[in-house]
């Protein structure tokens, strides 16, 4: 039951980062050339609608759907060094590939099958920072 | 309606359904964030026995696995079975500036072919690109721990200052690549 539940969330969030061309190379390029607001667009609103869905969460303490647990939103540890270092290499490997994480699987699935090689390589960068993270200022 | 669903989104409909998303999965107790997976990918594959970082209860993040094969399936249907065009609004600034760099299909097809069709995998060259691309993703994502679902809207949604800072630097990291690094990466491409 959750595993379908999981599953379809999954497949809706596929379509929409196809449908809404987040997931595509040229979407990214333009981006960074500050060329289109369709980018600025669709994150400005989904954060805009994002703020109030967690205001809305916190404030009336809505309980999860599957546990009944009040819904716990942790916040971010403190500090400043790993998030301005990690989010440079981040987009600076963004520019290059035009995908972060999400669209990665959505354009495996829509047969751009050389995104397997970003996502494998993603997956080694993932796993050369768990093998370095003690040498890295946090 | 149907005719408004199979053309590309247009950004506010993009943006809310994305917002539908982070609150479907905060719903179920869980929380959005995509690049965690390639952290129990590592794991499964048997990571935690040489490395600590990897060494969790893997098995813990198997819904957010699930939640990315459906985004697997998501892709599928929607380039087979629901946009009904090929073509992308692109600005003409960016499509001129692209085919200046030999790059000739921009807003005619959804990635270019250049690096996204199967002839990539005999290209030493483009192969490099892809693997340096995702090596870095993949490695700036865990080192300040989140990626743009994780941190632009996940963190974002939740004010957090630690992923303001995250976002701010994909942005100098990304803006500095775009502007100086991949014309010339791609015009050597283009050769």
């Amino acid at each position: 039951m959750k595993t379908v539940l999981f599953f379809t969330i999954g497949i809706l969030f596929g379509i929409i980062l196809y449908m809404s061309e987040v997931a595509s190379w040229f979407r990214i390029y333009e981006m960074f050339q500050f060329d289109s607001f369709h980018m600025y667009g669709v994150i400005g609103t989904a954060v805009f609608l994002g703020v109030i869905i967690v205001f809305i969460i916190k404030k009336f303490k809505i309980k999860s759907i599957l546990d009944s647990a009040p819904i716990a939103i942790p916040n971010k540890e403190k500090g400043w060094k790993r998030y301005l270092f990690g989010g440079i290499i981040f987009g600076s490997g963004w520019a290059i590939s035009g995908a972060c994480p999400g669209p990665m699987f959505s354009l495996l699935g829509a047969g751009f099958l050389p995104i397997l090689i970003v996502i494998v390589s993603a997956t080694l960068g993932t796993f050369f920072y768990g093998f370095i993270q003690h040498k890295l200022p946090h | 309606m149907i005719q408004f669903l199979t053309q590309p989104w247009p950004w506010y409909f993009g943006g809310f359904m994305i917002s539908i998303i982070l609150f479907l999965l905060l719903w179920t107790g869980k929380s959005f964030g995509m690049s965690s997976n390639l952290r129990t990918l590592c794991s499964m594959m048997g990571a935690g026995k040489k490395v600590s970082f990897f060494d969790f209860d893997w098995k813990a993040q198997r819904w957010n696995l699930i939640v990315a094969l459906g985004v697997v399936l998501g892709g599928f249907i929607a380039s087979n079975y629901i946009v009904s065009t090929k073509s992308m609004d692109l600005s003409k600034n960016t499509v001129d500036q692209l085919l200046a760099m030999g790059i000739q299909d921009a807003g005619k097809s959804f990635a270019p072919e250049i690096l996204f069709s199967n002839d990539a995998f005999t290209n030493p060259y483009v192969l490099l690109l892809l693997i340096l691309g995702g090596f870095l993703v993949g490695f700036g994502a865990r080192y300040s721990g989140g990626c743009t679902s994780g941190h632009a809207i996940s963190g974002l949604s939740n004010i957090q200052l630690p992923s303001l800072i995250a976002v701010f630097g994909f942005f100098a990291g990304g803006l500095l690549i775009n502007h100086f690094i991949l014309p010339l990466l791609l015009k050597t491409l283009a050769i």
